[in-house]
């Protein structure tokens, strides 16, 4: 089955941004397919490359980028939600004119378009929020 | 490819938290899919349509009339949850009067508003193909 992830809260204030992580890990160990995971609302900031939790915590947005790499994931941040909130990768942010950018491999800035595709494309759209 | 049916649920009152006016960003981009679009109003919800939003006390931007535009969008389907209304002391009275323009029947303005009971709400939410939560 081919299933599109929508992620809605941001990581270590709600349990949702863990829950998808471990979801998808779910959905690939059983063989499913994962078309996109889409990245909206503060879930944006799981795409951060500036998060340093505690040294005996997880990293949750390098978990991410991990499983991205691991199993050629599709991690789509929504632009306009990304840059309200101060995300960026290398490109828009030398659009916007800054001089740095915090968005972790793996990751990639797009529009609202892709989370309706993935729920076209899709067997199964599964929300996480709050 | 057939159309898929989309419901946008939207849970959340139309300040304090940004789910709202995100949540109408991805309606607009929706409209673009030439999908089954349909929206849903519970719980604080359903204080997002209500008529005679003013924010001027809170420095944010009243983003209320861009619901009326949404029958322009072909979407027309506003399912209401009659009990979220009951229990904050709201009645269809006061929520805005949002409309459509039906193009085979003369261009005539017919209501998008749909008032549903609780278990209705969940007939219309068991029929659709993708469900996305605010």
């Amino acid at each position: 089955m081919k299933f599109t992830i929508m992620i809605n809260e941001g990581p270590y204030q709600h349990q949702s941004a863990d829950s998808a992580l471990q979801f998808c890990r779910a959905v690939l160990a059983q063989g499913h397919e994962i078309f996109r995971v889409f990245f909206y609302h503060d879930g944006v900031n799981n795409g951060s490359s500036l998060s340093v939790p505690p040294g005996d915590d997880r990293l949750i947005q390098k978990e991410w980028s991990e499983l991205s790499k691991e199993n050629d994931l599709d991690l789509v941040i929504c632009i306009a939600a990304a840059q309200r909130r101060g995300l960026m990768d290398e490109d828009e942010a030398k659009r916007q004119g800054f001089e740095s950018n915090n968005m972790i491999d793996g990751f990639r800035i797009s529009g609202l378009g892709q989370l309706i595709e993935g729920g076209i494309e899709s067997d199964r759209t599964v929300v996480f929020g709050d | 490819m057939a159309a898929k049916k989309f419901m946008f649920v939207n849970r959340k009152a139309p300040y304090g938290t940004v789910y709202a006016l995100e949540s109408l960003e991805v309606v607009l981009i929706s409209a673009a899919f030439e999908q089954d679009v349909s929206l849903a109003f519970i719980d604080d919800g359903v204080y997002q349509i209500t008529k005679g939003q003013n924010t001027d006390g809170i420095g944010q931007k009243n983003f209320s009339n861009t619901y009326k535009a949404l029958g322009d969008y072909e979407i027309n389907k506003l399912y209401v949850e009659k009990e979220s209304l009951e229990e904050r002391g709201l009645t269809q009275d006061d929520l805005m009067d949002l409309v459509w323009e039906d193009e085979d029947d003369d261009w005539a303005e017919k209501p998008s508003i749909i008032l549903v009971d609780r278990s209705e709400m969940a007939d219309v939410m068991a029929e659709q193909e993708v469900t996305l939560s605010f």
